[in-house]
C-alpha cells in the first residue's frame, strides 16, 4: 500500500518536473535529483533553515513541503480567507454539518488567542484578541498523531513531509485526536455523504467512522497544481507554499526576510506552517 | 465444568434473566450505533473520547486489582487468600471482556479492528494496550482454569501453569502503566501530560479491583454460602485502605503541581473538574458534582473501612467497599479521561453529556461483564462445594 502510493507520488512529481505537469514550480520529493538539479548528481542539500520558534534544532534533510501564511493580507481582504476555505471545502469533499458537534473541517477561521494559544497576552488590543487567524494541519515534522496511531492509517511521507492518512486503514479509535495539541483532525461522526454541498469527482468523499484532515493538496501537487487554498489566493502572497529545505524557494526567501511565529513551537513537533501576523 | 451453570436457585435463574435483559437493550442500541455512526453518542470533534474509553480506563484497573489477591497467595505464600484467588482471576476475565467490549464499541470502524495486528505499529502505544490486556486475559483464562481443575481432581496444579501465574503479575502491572502512557505521552493535554498517572491508575485499580472482591464475596457468602473467612477480608481492608490513601495522595499532589506552580495550562482541567471553569463568562462545571462526590466517598469510605466496625459487621463493610468501588469510579470512569479534553488545543470548551444510546450500550456492556463475573463464580464455587463435599 504504502510503497505503491509513495511511488505514484514520486512519478507524479516526476512528471511535474519535466515539465509536463505545468505550473508548480515545487520540487515534491528528493528522489529525482537528476530532473531536479539537471545534471546527474545528488542535488547539495540546502543548510538547515534557521528554526523558527526560538529553536536552534536541526531540521531533516530533503524536501520539506511547508506553507507560510501572512495574516496582515488575509486580513486586509478578508473575502480572501472565505475562498481559501471554500476552495479547500470544494477539492476535498468536506461535509458541512450544520451542528458544531459533527464539524469536519481542514482549514479554518479562528480568533488569534484560540490559534496562537502560547502568545496571547494579557493587555492585547481587542484587535488582536480577536484578529482572524487561520488554523490547519501543521504537517510537523515530528507529528504526535503519527506516534499514536495504531495502524499507520496516518503517517508521514520522508520524501516530501506531508502528514498524510489512509482512510481506508482508518479503525476510527481517535487516538490521533487526542494526540493532536492543534486540534486539527476531523472525525466523520455520521455519513458525511448528505452532507458535501458540491460533489468533487476527482477526489474521494469518506465514510463515517474514520477521521481526516488537511493534507497538503498531495492530490494536487501529484498533478502539478498548487494546493487549493494557496491557490485561491494567488497574487497577492498571503499563502506561500514551497519546500523548506530549498535555499532558492520563494519560502524560504519570505521565511528568511520576514519574522514568522509557529503554533506552540514549545512542544517539540516542529509544524511545518508558519505565519507572518 | 461448565455444567456448573445450568443449576441454580431461581434467585441465579431471576439475576441472569436481568443482566440478559440489558445486554439485550445494550445490544439493541449498539446496532443502532453501528448502522448511523458514532454521531449517536455525545461525543464530539473537540471530546473525541466520552464514556466508552472512560470506562476502560477504569476497568482496566479492576482487572489489574486481581493481582493484590495473587500476589500475597503465590509470591508471599498467604494461605488466607487460597479461597479467593480464583475470585481475583475472575473477575479479571470479566472485566478484560468489558474493556475488549467498550473498545470495539468505541471504534468507527470496528469491522477493521483487526489493522492493528495486521499493521503493527510499534511506536502507538495503542498497539501495546492490545497486546498486554489480549495477554492478561489469555494468562487469567488458562491459571484460572488449569488451577480450578486441579481442585477439582483434588490434585496439585502441575508445576508448569506456575510459570504463567508469575508471569501474569508483571501483565497486571503492565496493562494499567500501558493504559496509562496512552494518556500521559500526548504533548499538549497539560492534565494528562504528567508522570505519576501511571502510580495514580495503579493504586486507584488495587483499591478499586479488591474493593469489588469484597462486595463481591459478601454476596456469594448470603447467596451461595461461600465464607473467604475473615482473615482474609481483613488482609484486603487493609490493602484497600493503602491503595486509597496512596491514589488520594496522587491526586493531591496534581493540585500541588497545578496550583503552587500556577502554570494556567495545569490548572484548567483541575478548575474544570472541581471548581467549574469561567470562559468568557460562562461557568462550564458539568463535572462539578461528580467529583465532589469522589472526594467525599473516598474519604468517608477510607474512614468507614478503618474503623473496628467493619472488621466486624459485614453490612458496614459491603457499603464501606461499595462506596470506595464508586468514588473511584467517578475518579477515573468519568472525570479524568473528559477532563483531558477540556479545555481543547485551541482553549475552547465544549463540554460532553452521553446521549441515551450511548448510556444503553455502557450499562449492556457492564451488565456482560457481570455476567461474565456471575457464571465463572458459579463454577468457582460449585467446584468449591464439591470438593468440600
Ligand atoms: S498538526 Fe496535528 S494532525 Fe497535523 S501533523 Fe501535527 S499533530 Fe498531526
Ligand atoms: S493545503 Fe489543501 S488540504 Fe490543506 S488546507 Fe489547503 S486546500 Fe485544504
Amino acid at each position: 500500500m504504502d510503497n505503491k502510493r509513495r511511488k505514484f507520488l514520486k512519478i507524479a512529481g516526476a512528471s511535474v518536473l519535466a515539465g509536463i505537469g505545468a505550473p508548480a514550480v515545487i520540487k515534491l520529493t528528493a528522489a529525482t535529483p537528476a530532473l531536479a538539479s539537471g545534471h546527474g548528481e545528488a542535488p547539495a542539500h540546502a543548510p538547515a533553515p534557521d528554526a523558527h520558534g526560538g529553536h536552534a534544532e536541526e531540521a531533516p534533510q530533503g524536501v520539506r513541503l511547508g506553507m507560510v501564511i501572512d495574516l496582515r493580507k488575509m486580513n486586509e481582504n478578508p473575502e480572501m480567507l472565505d475562498s481559501a476555505i471554500a476552495a479547500c471545502i470544494a477539492a476535498h469533499n468536506i461535509p458541512e454539518f450544520p451542528d458544531k458537534k459533527n464539524e469536519v473541517k481542514w482549514i479554518w477561521k479562528a480568533p488569534f488567542e484560540n490559534v496562537f494559544t502560547d502568545h496571547s497576552a494579557s493587555h492585547s488590543a481587542a484587535k488582536v484578541k480577536n484578529f482572524p487567524s487561520v488554523a490547519l494541519c501543521n504537517h510537523c515534522d515530528d507529528p504526535p498523531c503519527v506516534r499514536a496511531c495504531p495502524t499507520q492509517a496516518t503517517f508521514r511521507l520522508e520524501k516530501n513531509g506531508i502528514v498524510a492518512m489512509d482512510f481506508h486503514r482508518c479503525i476510527g479509535c481517535r487516538f490521533c485526536m487526542a494526540a493532536c495539541p492543534y486540534g486539527a483532525r476531523s472525525f466523520n461522526w455520521q455519513d458525511p455523504r448528505p452532507y458535501i454541498k458540491k460533489y468533487n469527482k476527482e477526489f474521494p468523499s469518506r465514510m463515517k467512522g474514520v477521521v481526516e484532515k488537511c493534507n497538503f493538496c498531495g492530490e494536487r501537487l501529484a498533478l502539478g497544481q498548487e494546493p487549493a487554498c494557496v491557490e485561491a489566493c494567488k497574487g497577492t502572497g498571503a499563502i506561500v507554499f514551497g519546500d523548506l529545505n530549498d535555499a532558492k524557494s520563494e519560502i524560504r526567501a519570505v521565511l528568511d526576510k520576514e519574522f514568522t511565529i509557529q503554533r506552540k513551537p514549545t512542544l517539540g513537533t516542529k509544524p511545518s506552517v508558519f505565519y507572518i501576523v | 465444568m461448565i455444567e456448573k451453570t445450568l443449576k441454580g436457585k431461581p434467585a441465579y435463574w431471576i439475576w441472569l434473566a436481568f443482566l440478559g435483559m440489558f445486554m439485550a437493550i445494550g445490544a439493541a442500541c449498539y446496532v443502532r450505533q453501528y448502522n448511523f455512526g458514532l454521531g449517536m453518542t455525545g461525543m464530539s470533534r473537540d471530546v473525541s473520547w466520552g464514556l466508552y474509553i472512560s470506562q476502560f480506563t477504569f476497568l482496566v484497573g479492576v482487572a489489574a486489582g486481581g493481582v493484590m489477591l495473587v500476589l500475597p497467595y503465590y509470591i508471599h505464600n498467604y494461605k488466607e487468600f487460597g479461597r479467593i484467588t480464583i475470585l481475583g482471576e475472575f473477575l479479571a476475565i470479566g472485566a478484560i471482556v468489558m474493556c475488549l467490549l467498550f473498545i470495539m464499541a468505541d471504534l468507527g470502524q470496528p469491522m477493521r479492528a483487526l489493522n492493528v495486528v495486521l499493521h503493527p505499529t510499534p511506536n502507538s502505544m495503542l498497539f501495546y494496550d492490545a497486546i498486554v490486556l489480549n495477554g492478561y486475559l489469555f494468562l487469567n483464562v488458562l491459571c484460572g482454569w488449569v488451577i480450578l481443575t486441579a481442585e477439582k481432581k483434588q490434585v496439585k496444579p502441575p508445576k508448569w501453569i506456575y510459570f504463567f501465574v508469575y508471569l501474569s503479575i508483571p501483565f497486571a502491572i503492565s496493562i494499567h502503566t500501558v493504559t496509562a502512557m496512552l494518556y500521559c505521552g500526548l504533548p499538549g493535554r497539560h492534565f494528562w501530560l504528567s508522570a505519576i498517572i501511571a502510580p495514580r491508575f495503579l493504586a486507584s485499580a488495587f483499591a478499586a479491583g479488591p474493593a469489588l472482591i469484597v462486595v463481591a464475596c459478601l454476596v456469594l457468602k448470603r447467596v451461595a454460602g461461600f465464607d473467604a473467612g475473615r482473615k482474609a477480608m481483613n488482609k484486603l481492608i487493609t490493602i484497600i485502605i493503602y491503595a486509597a490513601l496512596l491514589n488520594m495522595f496522587f491526586v493531591g499532589l496534581e493540585f500541588f503541581v497545578g496550583y503552587y506552580s500556577n502554570i494556567p495550562g495545569h490548572k484548567h482541567s483541575l478548575e474544570y473538574l472541581f471548581f467549574g471553569l469561567e470562559h468568557h463568562g460562562h461557568v462550564y462545571n458539568n463535572l462539578v458534582p461528580f467529583m465532589w462526590a469522589f472526594v467525599i466517598l473516598a474519604f468517608g469510605s477510607i474512614a468507614v473501612l478503618a474503623t473496628p466496625a467493619a472488621k466486624k459487621n459485614d453490612f458496614v463493610l459491603g457499603m464501606g467497599c461499595a462506596a470506595l468501588f464508586l468514588a473511584f469510579w467517578l475518579d477515573k470512569g468519568i472525570g479524568f479521561v473528559l477532563a483531558g479534553f477540556v479545555p481543547n488545543g485551541l482553549h475552547e470548551i465544549t463540554e460532553y453529556i452521553p446521549t441515551a444510546n450511548e448510556l444503553g450500550i455502557t450499562i449492556g456492556v457492564w451488565a456482560t461483564g457481570f455476567m461474565v463475573v456471575t457464571l465463572l463464580y458459579k463454577i468457582a464455587i460449585g467446584v468449591e462445594h464439591e470438593v468440600e463435599g
